[in-house]
């Protein structure tokens, strides 16, 4: 266990080394500088940020700064955000991406799991149709046509919620629900998928033949295997959340992390793109490594695979 | 099962009399047939094109002429609602289509060869995955789009047209390309799973002890128990594929005006949602609705192709 850990661990960290020179191979093939754009200055001053952000030298040497940099969090400075360096624009960004994605992945988990277990559980019955109808709905509404709904039905016409911005206590209630909506269809479908592809497993077949209750049969033996395609989807999708969606922050005016990922890519904010892209790997990396143990813990044919 | 099932039928011809029994799959079936003649005939059902303005009737409410009113630039909705649909079917299929093939390839050989190459394999989804997919999108449009250009713009024998409708249509392949190249990790992975799980099971290894060699093995023994997954997971990846074009849409790195989708013109109706919500309501519930019937035909195909899970 010890050595498996380690050895995630280390490569974890080969990961992220591959996420940032991946991610600054993919920006230095766009032919413009990252200056380009702005407004026309003298080729001196032009030189002189060049100079200083490092960009007049070679490219290996621009990746060794940047790498070296996040290794020892000796943060670079952003070249849009003017004035902030990368660590700054995350610590500032991440809690307010946090508040609204822990909630919604909890809201999403509260809603998809008992929903999923209960529709395997009593198949073609009316309540595996109201529960498959409600989770395919909630499939097929994406953020965008739900976001801008729930701001109309509760934010517009109830008045119970500010429409967008974030200023008061209550400002992550309607992007939480919008993402723990569309989430909790995905978990009802996998957790109903997983549970009745297991029920009609053999080894159930003997649990019952052996005169185990149905209690016993769901959660001791079936939910054990019933659970490994939710698992995987989970750990993603943790990561996917804790660090924002684009779409809701954009719908709900929400500072957080989502809204730095696209710009910067669209922007040329080399540091920046690379800094978000990292951290992303960081959260993806960890929540791999506790689904692989959890996975293993669960069904020992699948063993901790180093 | 009926009783009047004949005795000899393929696996196949009984799957496909399941699947013709479930009338909610049959039903999305239909309507995914119809909505294709509906889309693709555009010009001859509609008296207007998709970027013709009515200035007289600029955000109109849906009336007789405009059966589902008209846009802030008096462009008739249901007009531009067809031919975006187009546009949304053909990514849905196109950028599932390389998802399901590049997915299914890369997850079984990781799981069936297993050990150092597995480990090495999986790695390198866990790097792809590590990178947060609108990033990976953005990079690779931007990035493959100026390579593209600038080869069109060099090559003198394109005349000015050719070289512009050309790389239009290269812009439509790069937005496949890289939404199939985001969406194929986690089938990978559902697939790499379900093929390590069957790999040490008792009836491959019994398989392999009458001699049956890799090809049979994964043919007949390892296909027909991951296939299932696959269909799931699949019907899984068409919403996202959709949703994630639609959101490329919405931050304009999608499908470009004046082409519409109905990620765009859902994006639109957003903006708008508190004058005009009938502006997202319409290209909304097409939009839904596709994804609803591609689900019960999901499902369908599952249960007709997985009798185990009944």
């Amino acid at each position: 266990m010890f050595r498996f850990i380690t050895s995630r661990i280390l490569q974890g960290i080969a990961v992220i080394l591959a996420v940032l020179v991946i991610t600054f191979a993919l920006l230095k093939l766009s032919p413009s500088s990252p200056f380009n754009n702005e407004r026309n200055v003298s080729a001196d001053v032009r030189a002189a940020q060049n100079a200083y952000y490092g960009l007049d030298k070679p490219w290996p040497v621009q990746l060794w700064r940047h790498v070296s940099g996040f290794a020892t969090f000796h943060f670079p400075p952003s070249y849009k955000l003017k004035g902030r360096n990368v660590g700054e624009i995350i610590a500032q960004a991440f809690p307010v991406s946090v508040s609204i994605g822990l909630p919604a992945l909890l809201i999403a988990l509260a809603l998809g799991v008992p929903m999923g277990a209960m529709a395997a559980l009593k198949p073609n019955t009316l309540e595996d149709r109201a529960a498959t109808i409600v989770s395919t709905l909630g499939i097929c509404m994406p953020s965008l046509v739900l976001g801008p709904l729930l701001a109309l039905l509760f934010g517009l016409k109830l008045r119970w919620f500010n429409v967008s911005g974030w200023f008061d206590e209550t400002d992550w209630v309607l992007p939480a629900l919008t993402l723990g909506l569309i989430y909790s269809a995905y978990i009802a479908r996998l957790t109903r998928g997983g549970l009745r592809e297991t029920l009609a497993q053999e080894f159930i077949r003997t649990a019952r033949a052996k005169g185990a209750g149905e209690t016993a049969v769901v959660f001791r033996h079936a939910m054990k295997l019933a659970c490994l395609p939710l698992l995987n989807f989970l750990g993603p999708a943790a990561a996917g959340l804790l660090t924002g969606s684009f779409v809701v922050e954009n719908v709900f005016q929400i500072p957080g992390l989502g809204q730095h990922f696209v710009s910067s890519a669209t922007n040329g904010d080399h540091p920046l793109a690379m800094g978000t892209a990292a951290f992303y790997a960081l959260l993806i990396v960890a929540f791999n490594l506790l689904v692989d143990i959890v996975q293993a813990q669960l069904n020992p044919r699948i063993g901790l695979k180093t | 099962m009926s009783a009047t099932s004949p005795i000899s039928e393929s696996p196949w011809q009984a799957a496909m009399r399941r699947l013709r029994s479930n009338q909610l799959a049959v039903g999305g079936g239909v309507f995914i047939v119809l909505l294709n003649i509906l889309c693709w005939s555009a010009p001859l059902l509609s008296p207007y094109t998709q970027s013709q303005q009515d200035l007289a009737l600029q955000a109109s409410v849906p009336n007789a002429a405009h059966w589902m009113g008209t846009d802030a630039l008096g462009r008739d909705i249901a007009t531009r609602v067809l031919y975006g649909g187009r546009m949304s079917l053909l990514v849905g299929l196109a950028a599932t289509g390389v998802a399901l093939i590049i997915g299914v390839a890369y997850g079984g050989i990781s799981g069936w060869i297993g050990g150092r190459t597995d480990a090495f394999l999986m790695r390198f989804v866990d790097v792809l995955y590590a990178f947060p997919f609108i990033v990976f999108v953005i990079l690779l449009n931007v990035a493959v789009g100026e390579v593209v250009k600038h080869w069109l713009a060099t090559q003198s024998w394109l005349t000015v047209e050719q070289a512009n409708r050309w790389r239009g249509q290269a812009e439509l392949l790069i937005l496949f390309a890289a939404i199939g190249a985001v969406e194929w990790l986690t089938m990978a992975r559902v697939v790499r799973a379900q093929v390590l799980a069957l790999r040490n099971q008792e009836f491959i290894t019994a398989a392999r002890a009458y001699g049956a060699r890799t090809p049979r093995l994964l043919l007949r023994h390892v296909l027909p128990n991951v296939i299932g997954p696959v269909i799931i997971y699949a019907s899984l990846t068409v919403p996202g594929v959709m949703l994630l074009e639609a959101t490329l849409s919405f931050l304009g790195l999608g499908i470009q005006p004046p082409s519409a989708s109905w990620g765009t013109l859902i994006a639109d109706g957003a903006r708008e949602i508190e004058s005009s919500p009938w502006m997202l309501i319409f290209p909304g519930t097409f939009f839904s609705l596709t994804l609803l019937a591609l689900n019960f035909l999901g499902d369908g195909l599952r249960d007709a192709l997985d009798p185990k899970s009944k």
